[in-house]
């Protein structure tokens, strides 16, 4: 099976310079990789950088050291030095990110925001808004509330649409930040459904998930973040 | 017509000393050079205030010679006081000899009017132009406008007709409508009616501008090729008079509208005094003159 | 997006006098890309952008642009009447405020008209017709169309004057804080607006601004300006999440939550 996402060797801190320059480590020596078809969890308490490795491999968040290697058109691109560019093709084709939070677009209806990453990929609109309606059909959100803008939506109603935009698009890869912590049970069985075709279309996934049902059903390799934690090293 | 000689001729011919017209000769030539461009030059006061065509009288005294015939019409008429003073300042001043005829003139000076009467090769007609820039309506910097018309950015003209076709159907621009010079240099024809424009193009007589408190001069040399700025879809056109002159009968010609009393009556007369006269001399007849004259008998 | 740049700018250093306007700037700025400059009053982010748009002769370095014809051209070289020809066709200035890049005496239409009329567009009714449209996609009402921007609100103004420069398809466009003097809702509607558009026309732009918001919703790379200096750059959610330089975190942890 193919490796379309490698982390190697990756080593993070935080420089507070408005705290008198003190430096927070988050992470070091972290050492990975998720295979084509498989769903690799993130593990380990809370506040020990899960979160801080997800944005690092989506390149939101920069690296100290180390490579993080993602499979993009053939060729390997190191998400840890490409520039801003890159990143953002990488982005737009192969990498797919489902935060925890919808970062509200203003005045855009809600089935814009799905089908944007389509649009954006060269799909057309009408196509492309057709794919966004099932989706959200999908995941059980009123049909009233499609043509609305996201922002005045309940936090479940807006992690469904978030959900909807990130699984829409044909990207290999797919980070998964918590993406079931305020959905009821029902559609968490939706997004557990649509992991595993994810997985069977040979995507990786890369998730957090703090409910252990998902979890379980969802995980192939569980891999323990605070194996990287230099603060427990140091302990 | 000629008034008695005076001893002011001769001290200094034309009221202008020799260096100032030399000056202006030479501003003449550039500006003949480059048809349409305006060039600057060093104004003079004269004795007469700014807006009185300081500009054109700088220019006929200048080209001015002692066998010269001069005419000056103001709105196309001989006979209003803008005229008369010039005519007789410079009998006054270069003692020359002075006409209404259009025909026997060699330069005529003219504020808003070009002669009905086709004019010949060897004839000269000096402007009097207030204001020379035809940009300045919509940008009023000089800098602004002197780099427009160096780098021929024309676009804001037609910015200026789209207005006037927004707010009134067709272009209202009626006087100081702008003109492309030799497919180079837009140019403001003074605030003579779009009427006149047609006769500038390809014109056998020499064509001046002066414009006095703007210190500038510019020309149109014989057989210039003179257009009318417009659109497609909405091409220039001159203002059309639904009757003709009402004393000498005369049509496509431009017509002034004179009220005749406090009850809403009212004429329409040649604006070009002399060409009406000409016309009168040789038998026509308007509506008015007849019932004038029938009135008579 | 091609794998050419637009724009290459190399070393670009203003001083007026022995003060430092902006100095040593490089960067390349690609087809559909929008970069913001951000940085306080006074960090030379305004010179630098008067600089990239020739309103400004840098004082050292060079500016390269991509002609149409795939041409690397030198601006500083190019002859003035092609460069204002290029910034009236293939370029746009939206200015902080619309009274400096509107002409506020005649109409809405002949406002967004006029770029046209500069290239030879003689026909008036195509005019008229390419600048409602012009209007409805700038969410101005076709019944404005022969009312002066004088009689405008800020927010429309704004919008009018965007009209304005991208009617010719221009493929690059300067925005100085083209938010700056708006109110909030109207600032949105704005951001929105210009979001869609160059979106929609794949444009690029470089935006000016102070409000780290505003380069978050509408740029894909930014540049951190103080003292003249570009102290920090890179992908805008990188830098606005992850910032490293002292600065940066300042300005970021400034920001109003709502």
């Amino acid at each position: 099976m193919a490796t379309p996402l490698v982390v190697s060797e990756v080593a993070k801190s935080f420089t507070m310079h408005l705290r008198d320059g003190i430096r927070l480590p988050v992470v070091e020596n972290v050492n990975f990789s998720v295979k084509a078809g498989e769903c690799v969890v993130l593990g380990g308490p809370s506040g020990i950088g899960k979160s801080s490795l997800l944005k690092m491999v989506y390149g939101n968040y920069g690296v100290d050291l180390g490579q993080i290697l993602v499979e993009h058109e053939g060729q390997f691109v190191d998400l840890a030095s490409a520039d801003p560019r890159t990143v953002l093709a990488v982005r737009r084709v192969t990498l797919g990110y489902v935060s925890q939070f919808l970062r509200v677009v203003p005045r855009v209806a809600a089935v814009d925001v799905v089908a944007e990453p389509l649009v954006e990929g060269g799909a057309i609109p009408a196509v492309a808004r057709e794919r966004a309606e099932a989706m959200l059909a999908r995941l059980n959100l009123p049909r009233e509330l499609w043509q609305l803008p996201p922002a005045t939506f309940s936090g479940g109603e807006q992690q469904r649409v978030n959900i909807a935009r990130g699984f829409i698009t044909d990207h290999r890869i797919l980070l998964l930040d918590e993406p079931t912590a305020s959905l009821d049970a029902k559609n968490r069985e939706v997004v557990v459904g649509m992991i595993e075709e994810k997985k069977r279309a040979g995507v990786a996934l890369l998730g957090i998930f703090h409910d252990d049902d998902v979890r379980t059903k969802v995980a192939g390799t569980i891999v323990d973040v605070s194996a990287f934690s230099p603060r427990r090293a140091a302990a | 017509m000629n008034a008695v000689p005076s001893e002011l001729a001769t001290y200094n011919f034309a009221y202008l000393d020799e260096q100032t017209k030399r000056m202006i000769r030479r501003t003449i030539l550039k500006a003949i050079a480059i048809p349409g461009y305006q060039v600057p030059f060093a104004s003079r006061e004269m004795p007469m205030p700014y807006g009185w065509g300081t500009g054109g009288v700088q220019v006929t005294a200048a080209i001015l010679g002692p066998e010269d015939v001069l005419k000056v019409i103001d709105q196309g008429a001989d006979d209003t006081t803008n005229a008369v003073s010039i005519r007789a300042f410079f009998q006054k001043v270069a003692n020359v000899a002075v006409t209404t005829k259009t025909r026997e003139a060699t330069i005529i000076q003219t504020r808003h009017r070009i002669p009905e009467e086709k004019l010949t090769a060897g004839q000269t007609l000096v402007y009097q132009v207030p204001i020379p820039e035809p940009l300045r309506f919509l940008e009023p910097r000089e800098t602004e406008t002197r780099k427009m018309h160096a780098l021929e950015e024309y676009g804001l003209m037609h910015v200026k007709l789209y207005e006037d076709i927004a707010r009134n159907g067709h272009i209202a621009t009626t006087y100081s409508y702008p003109v492309k010079v030799e497919g180079r240099y837009v140019m403001s024809p003074s605030p003579t009616p779009k009427f006149d424009n047609p006769k500038m193009h390809m014109s056998e007589a020499l064509q001046l501008f002066g414009a006095g408190r703007e210190k500038r001069i510019y020309a149109l040399p014989p057989f210039t090729d003179v257009v009318s700025l417009d659109f497609e879809d909405h091409p220039f056109e001159v203002q059309k008079f639904e009757r003709p002159c009402a004393l000498c009968g005369a049509e496509n010609v431009y017509l002034d509208e004179v009220v005749l009393d406090d009850r809403g009556g009212r004429m329409f007369v040649c604006s070009d005094t002399d060409h009406c006269e000409d016309r009168r001399d040789h038998g026509h007849c308007g509506t008015m003159l007849a019932y004038g004259k029938a009135a008579a008998e | 997006m091609t794998d050419a740049p637009l724009l290459k700018v190399r070393d670009i250093s203003k001083f007026y006098g022995a003060r430092i306007g902006c100095r040593n700037v490089s960067f390349d700025l690609w087809p559909g890309e929008v970069l913001a400059i951000v940085g306080e009053s006074g960090s030379g982010k305004t010179t630098l952008l008067n600089c990239l748009a020739t309103r400004l002769m840098p004082t050292s370095g060079t500016i390269q642009y991509r002609m149409r014809d795939g041409q690397m051209r030198d601006l500083a070289r190019m002859g003035e009447a092609e460069r204002r020809f290029l910034m009236r066709t293939d370029w746009g200035f939206v200015h902080q405020n619309p009274a400096d890049g509107l002409r506020m005496t005649v109409s809405a239409g002949a406002n967004v008209g006029e770029r046209l009329m500069a290239v030879g567009d003689r026909h008036y009714g195509n005019i008229r017709e390419t600048a409602g449209d012009w209007l409805r996609r700038v969410e101005i009402g076709l019944d404005r169309i022969d009312d002066q921007p004088r009689a405008f609100s800020g927010g429309m103004r704004q919008r009018l004057q965007i009209a304005r420069n991208l009617v010719t398809a221009p493929r690059l466009v300067f925005m100085d804080e083209p938010t700056g003097g708006l109110d909030v809702s109207v600032q949105a509607r704005l951001l929105d607006l210009v979001r869609g558009l160059v979106h929609d026309l794949g444009l690029s732009a470089i935006v000016v601004t102070h409000d780290l918001a505003v380069a978050r919703l509408l740029s894909h790379r930014m540049m951190v300006m103080k003292d003249g200096h570009v102290i920090e750059q890179g992908l805008t959610d990188r830098v606005l999440d992850d910032p490293r330089e002292a600065y940066t975190q300042l300005l970021v942890s400034s920001i109003l939550q709502v």
